[in-house]
C-alpha cells in the first residue's frame, strides 16, 4: 500500500504559445500537508485547476492512489506547438470532468472565492452533499427520499456546527464577511467527504491573526478528518509552520522542494523571490 | 416571534386552495359565462405553468433558453393530434384524406402523453444545445423553436399535422376549474422539485457553474433534466392552451410568444415562482381586460382622447416592461417567495405597530 | 454548368440578400464584439427604417428622404444603446439581454400602433428599381448594386477600424473591456460610435432590402434580423469579414432552397446552420477561441 495520494507526472500546461506549467512532477503523502508556493503567476493554480479537470493539461499525468485520472499527451494543434519538455508518445489519454474528480474524492477552494451566493449558508453545505445521495428526480421530487434528506440534513448541521457556523445557517452566503465565507468554502469542500483537500490561497486578504487561527484550524480540521492536504499559499509563516513538504515554483518550473527549513535556505528560493523586485 | 410548523403550514395552505376552488365554483354559478374574468383565469392558469415552466429553466438553473414557444407548440399539436374525435377526422384533415392517426386517447391520457412527446424533443435538443453558453444557447433555443415551426407545417407530415391547416374540433374545457386544477397540480410538482436536492443543485449552477461542478454536480445531466423538465410543462401548458383556443395552428407559436412569456418571468422575478404566478394573471388580466380600453378611440363628450387607438395597450406595455427590466429589474417578487410566515409576519408588524399607537394615545 | 444557369435567378437573390444581411450584420457583429451582447432590436432598427422611409418619402422628395431616414436611424439606433443598455453597464449579461428584447418588444408594437398593423407600400427609388438582364435572367438594378455597395461599404468601414484612432480604440475595447477602460478610453464614445456605424449600415441595408421587397410590416426585421445574427456567428462573431462572408453565404443557400421548393424550410434552414456551426466549432469560421480564467 502507498502512502502517496497524489502524484503529479512531467504535468505541462500550454496556453496558446504561453507555458504556464512546465514539466512538474510532485508527491503529495498521505495524511501530511504539502504546500505549493511561488511568486504571482509562477503556475500554482493552473496546476490545481490541471488537478481537478478545469484544464485539460497539455501534457503529463495525475495519479490519485495510484491511479491515473488526468493523463494527456500533445495533440492536434499542439502538437506542433507544444514547447514543454518530456513528451511521452505512448502516454495513454485519461480526461474526467472536474464533478467526477470531486466524486473521487478530491475537493478543492478558490482563490476568489466562489459560493452560491444566492443560497444560504445551510444550501452551500447541502448542494455539497447532493452527489453522494442516492436519490433520483423522481424520488427526490416527490419526497420518497425523505430518511436520506434527513440523514444529510443532519450531517450538513453536524457540520456547520463544528466550523462554528451554525447560527448563521440562513444567511445568504454572498452577505457573509469575507473570513466567514473563506470559513464556508472550507467546510463546503468538507461535505463532499474528501481524502484529498486542495486549498487555493486560503489566507488570501487575512490579517496576521486571522492567518494564525486559519493554521490551527486547517491542522485540526486535518486531523479530525484523516486528509491530507495540498496548498497554495503566499502567506510564507503559515507555510512554513504547518506544511510537511513545500514545493516552489517559478515561470512553471519547480525550482526546489524539501521540508520548510531546508527550502528557506535554498539559494534559488531567495533568489526567486527576491528576483521579484527587479521585474517589477 | 414563534413561526408556524410544518402541519400548520399545511393545513393552512390545503384550506386556502380548497377555499380558491370553492371562490371558483361558486363565481362559475353567478357570473355568465362570457364574463371576461373567466377568459382572465383560464388563460391566467395556463400562462402561469408555462411561466413557471421558464422560470425552472432561466431563473432557477440559469439557463437563458428561448425555445418555449416551440416546446409549447409540440404539446398543443400532440394533444390535438391524439384527441380529435375519429368521426371529425375527416373535416379536419380534408386535405390529407383524414389522416393517418385513426384513434383517439381520452383527455387526461393526451395530456401526458403532450407533455412526454415534449420532453423527449426537448432531450433530443437538449443534447447538443446545452453545452452552449448564455446568450449562444438562447439563440440556438430560438432556432430549434423556428425549426419546430417549419417542420410541423411541414406538407409531407400533413397526414399527422394538417401540414400548415387549423387543427380543431378536439375536446376543450368549459369550467375554470379545468386549468386551474391541472396547472395547479403541475405547478406544485415543479416547486417540489425546487425545494428538492436537485432543486438546490440547479440554483447552485446558476450562481456559480464551476464551483457547482467542483461540488461534484455533473453539469450536463443536471442542465438535461432542467431543460427536459421545463419542457414537459411547457407541453402540458401549450396542450391547455390548445384547449384554451379550442384551434391550433404552427404559425401562432413564433418568437413572440416566447419573448412575451420571458417578460413575465422578468416583470414576476426572476427566479420567483409565485412572482411568476402573480405575473401571469396580472399581464394576461391587463392584456385582455383591463387595458382593453387603451385600444378603443374614445371620445369624452366632444373631446377625442388623445393616443389612444388599435395597438396603443401594446406601446404601453412595452413601455411598462422596459421601466421594470431598467429601473426594477428584480420584478415583483425579486427571488422571494409569498409565504405565509412573511404574511403572518408582515400583518402583526402592522398590528402591533397599531397596538403601540393606541397605548401611546 | 445547367444547375448555374437553371438557378441564376436564385444565386441572383441570393447575392442580392446576402449583401442586406450583411449590412445588417456587422452592426451585430461590432456590438457583440464590444458588449457582448445580442441585440435584439438590430433588426427592428431595420424595419423601423423601412417604415421612416414609407412615411418621409410621401411628402418629401427622395433626395432629402433618404439622407434623412439614415441621420433619423442613427439616432434612433444611438437612444436605445443609451436609454435601455448604458444603465445596465454593470448587470448580468441576462438582464441586458433582456432589455434587449424588451426593445424590440416596444420597437414593433410601436410600429404597430402607428401603422395600426397594416402592411405599408415601399415607396419606388428610381433607377435601382429598374429591370435590368443579367446574363439572360431579368432582375432589377438594386441586386446588381447590392453587393459592389456592400464591398465598398465593408471596405471602408474595415479602413476606419484598422487606421482610425476611434477603430483602435474599437479593436482595444473588444479584446478587453476593463483593460482598456483603465487605459483612458472614453467606453461610452467607443460604443455610441459603435452603434451608430452599426444604425447607418442597417439603414443602408433596409433602403436595399425593401426596395426588392416592395412593403414593410411591423415584424419585417425579426427574421431578417435573426438571419443577419446567425450570419455574424457563422463568420465569427466580432469578425467583419466573418459576418459579411457568412451573410453571403447564407443569402444564397436559402434562395436556392426556395428554387428547390423547400418554401417551408426557408427560415429553418439558417437556423439549422446555425446550430450545426455551434456544435461543430461555436467561435466560426474566423472566430477567436476563449477560455474563461477561473
Amino acid at each position: 500500500m502507498t502512502d502517496i495520494v497524489l502524484q503529479l507526472e512531467n504535468l505541462t500546461m500550454q496556453f496558446g504559445g504561453v507555458v504556464a506549467v512546465d514539466n512538474l512532477s510532485l508527491e503529495v503523502k498521505q495524511d501530511k500537508i504539502t504546500a505549493l508556493i511561488g511568486p504571482n503567476g509562477a503556475g500554482k493554480t493552473t496546476a490545481f485547476n490541471c488537478i481537478t479537470g478545469v484544464y485539460e493539461p497539455t501534457n503529463g499525468c495525475v495519479y490519485f492512489y495510484g491511479e491515473a485520472i488526468v493523463s494527456n499527451r500533445p495533440r492536434g494543434r499542439m502538437k506542433k506547438l507544444y514547447a514543454g519538455e518530456n513528451i511521452n508518445a505512448n502516454r495513454k489519454i485519461v480526461s474526467h470532468t472536474p464533478d467526477e474528480i470531486t466524486k473521487m474524492g478530491i475537493a478543492r477552494t478558490f482563490q476568489n472565492i466562489r459560493l452560491f451566493k444566492s443560497l444560504t449558508v445551510f444550501e452551500n453545505v447541502l448542494v455539497a452533499k447532493h452527489m453522494r445521495m442516492k436519490q433520483n428526480v423522481f424520488t427526490a421530487t416527490f419526497r420518497l427520499n425523505y430518511k436520506e434528506e434527513k440523514r444529510i440534513r443532519q450531517e450538513c448541521l453536524d457540520l456547520l456546527e463544528e466550523q462554528g457556523l451554525l447560527h448563521l445557517r440562513n444567511e445568504m452566503a454572498g452577505s457573509l464577511p469575507y473570513g466567514l465565507q473563506r470559513r464556508l468554502e472550507i467546510a463546503r469542500a468538507l461535505a463532499t467527504e474528501p481524502k484529498l483537500l486542495l486549498l487555493d490561497e486560503p489566507a488570501a486578504g487575512m490579517n496576521p491573526q486571522e492567518t494564525q487561527d486559519l493554521a490551527d484550524f486547517i491542522v485540526r480540521t486535518k486531523d479530525k478528518y484523516n486528509l491530507t492536504v495540498f496548498l497554495i499559499e503566499h502567506h510564507m509563516d503559515l507555510v512554513m509552520r504547518i506544511s510537511d513538504h513545500i514545493y516552489v515554483l517559478d515561470f512553471g518550473k519547480l525550482i526546489a522542494h524539501g521540508t520548510p527549513e531546508e527550502v528557506q535556505n535554498n539559494q534559488r528560493v531567495i533568489d526567486a523571490y527576491l528576483g521579484v523586485a527587479e521585474d517589477a | 416571534m414563534e413561526h408556524l410548523n410544518n402541519k400548520q403550514k399545511i393545513l393552512i395552505t390545503a384550506a386556502l386552495i380548497i377555499g380558491l376552488f370553492i371562490l371558483l365554483l361558486v363565481l362559475e354559478q353567478f357570473l355568465p359565462s362570457s364574463s371576461m374574468l373567466f377568459v382572465v383565469l383560464k388563460k391566467g392558469a395556463i400562462y402561469a405553468l408555462v411561466v413557471v415552466s421558464m422560470n425552472l429553466l432561466n431563473g432557477f438553473t440559469g439557463l437563458f433558453s428561448l425555445g418555449q414557444a416551440g416546446f409549447m407548440l409540440i404539446g398543443a399539436y400532440t394533444y390535438a393530434i391524439f384527441t380529435i374525435p375519429v368521426e371529425a377526422r375527416p373535416m379536419v384533415y380534408q386535405y390529407f384524406n383524414g389522416g393517418i392517426v385513426k384513434f383517439t386517447l381520452p383527455v387526461i391520457p393526451a395530456i401526458i402523453l403532450a407533455g412526454i412527446v415534449t420532453a423527449i424533443f426537448a432531450y433530443l435538443i437538449g443534447l447538443p444545445v446545452l453545452r452552449l453558453k448564455s446568450d449562444y444557447l438562447a439563440i440556438a433555443t430560438l432556432g430549434f423553436a423556428e425549426i419546430i415551426r417549419a417542420f410541423f407545417q411541414w406538407d409531407k407530415l400533413g397526414p399527422i399535422t394538417n401540414g400548415s391547416n387549423l387543427l380543431k374540433l378536439y375536446p376543450v374545457f368549459h369550467s375554470v376549474i379545468f386549468p386551474f386544477t391541472v396547472a395547479g397540480i403541475c405547478i406544485a410538482i415543479i416547486v417540489l422539485l425546487i425545494n428538492s436536492s436537485y432543486g438546490r443543485a440547479f440554483k447552485a449552477i446558476r450562481d456559480d457553474e464551476i464551483a457547482a461542478e467542483a461540488m461534484g454536480i455533473n453539469l450536463a445531466h443536471h442542465k438535461q433534466i432542467s431543460f427536459t423538465i421545463s419542457s414537459f410543462f411547457a407541453g402540458i401548458g401549450g396542450a391547455l392552451l390548445a384547449m384554451f383556443q379550442t384551434t391550433v395552428q404552427a404559425s401562432a407559436f413564433r418568437a413572440t410568444m416566447t419573448y412575451e412569456i420571458l417578460l413575465i418571468v422578468v416583470i414576476g422575478g426572476i427566479g420567483s415562482v409565485t412572482g411568476s404566478c402573480l405575473a401571469s394573471f396580472l399581464f394576461i388580466a391587463c392584456s385582455e381586460w383591463w387595458l382593453r380600453f387603451l385600444d378603443n378611440t374614445t371620445y369624452i363628450g366632444s373631446f377625442k382622447v388623445p393616443l389612444l387607438a388599435t395597438g396603443f395597450r401594446k406601446v404601453f406595455f412595452a413601455v411598462v416592461i422596459m421601466i421594470i427590466v431598467l429601473f426594477y429589474n428584480r420584478g415583483i417578487m425579486g427571488t422571494n417567495e409569498f409565504s405565509l410566515d412573511a404574511l403572518i409576519e408582515f400583518f402583526r408588524k402592522r398590528f402591533s405597530k397599531r397596538r403601540k399607537e393606541d397605548s401611546a394615545t | 454548368m445547367a444547375f448555374i444557369e437553371k438557378n441564376l435567378p436564385y444565386i441572383l437573390a441570393g447575392i442580392s440578400v446576402g449583401g442586406q444581411y450583411a449590412l445588417i450584420a456587422i452592426g451585430y457583429t461590432m456590438v457583440y464584439g464590444i458588449l457582448r451582447l445580442i441585440n435584439f432590436a438590430h433588426g427592428d432598427l431595420f424595419m423601423a427604417a423601412g417604415f421612416m422611409m414609407v412615411y418621409l418619402s410621401a411628402t418629401l422628395p427622395l433626395y432629402i428622404a433618404i439622407p434623412l431616414v439614415i441621420i433619423l436611424t442613427v439616432i434612433l439606433g444611438f437612444l436605445i444603446e443609451r436609454v435601455a443598455y448604458k444603465p445596465l453597464r454593470k448587470a448580468p449579461r441576462m438582464s441586458v439581454m433582456i432589455s434587449a428584447i424588451g426593445v424590440s418588444y416596444f420597437i414593433q408594437n410601436s410600429a404597430w400602433y402607428i401603422t395600426s398593423g397594416l402592411a405599408k407600400q415601399y415607396p419606388t427609388i428610381p433607377v435601382i428599381s429598374n429591370s435590368i438582364n443579367v446574363w439572360g435572367s431579368t432582375t432589377t438594378v438594386v441586386t446588381v448594386i447590392t453587393p459592389i455597395l456592400t464591398i465598398i461599404l465593408v471596405a471602408a468601414l474595415v479602413a476606419l477600424i484598422r487606421y482610425t484612432k476611434i477603430g483602435m480604440a474599437m479593436r482595444a475595447v473588444s479584446r478587453d473591456f476593463e483593460t482598456s477602460q483603465l487605459m483612458g478610453i472614453r467606453i461610452n464614445t467607443v460604443i455610441s460610435y459603435t452603434f451608430v456605424i452599426g444604425s447607418f449600415l442597417a439603414a443602408v441595408g433596409s433602403l436595399l432590402y425593401f426596395t426588392n421587397y416592395t412593403t414593410v410590416t411591423p415584424t419585417a426585421g425579426s427574421m431578417p434580423g435573426l438571419k443577419a445574427f446567425v450570419a455574424a456567428v457563422f463568420g465569427g462573431i466580432g469578425s467583419i469579414p466573418g459576418a459579411v462572408l457568412g451573410a453571403f453565404i447564407i443569402g444564397i443557400c436559402e434562395n436556392i432552397i426556395k428554387g428547390l421548393g423547400w418554401t417551408t424550410f426557408y427560415d429553418a434552414f439558417t437556423f439549422a446552420l446555425l446550430i450545426i456551426i455551434l456544435i461543430a466549432k461555436p467561435s466560426g469560421l474566423f472566430g477567436e477561441k476563449s477560455t474563461d480564467k477561473v
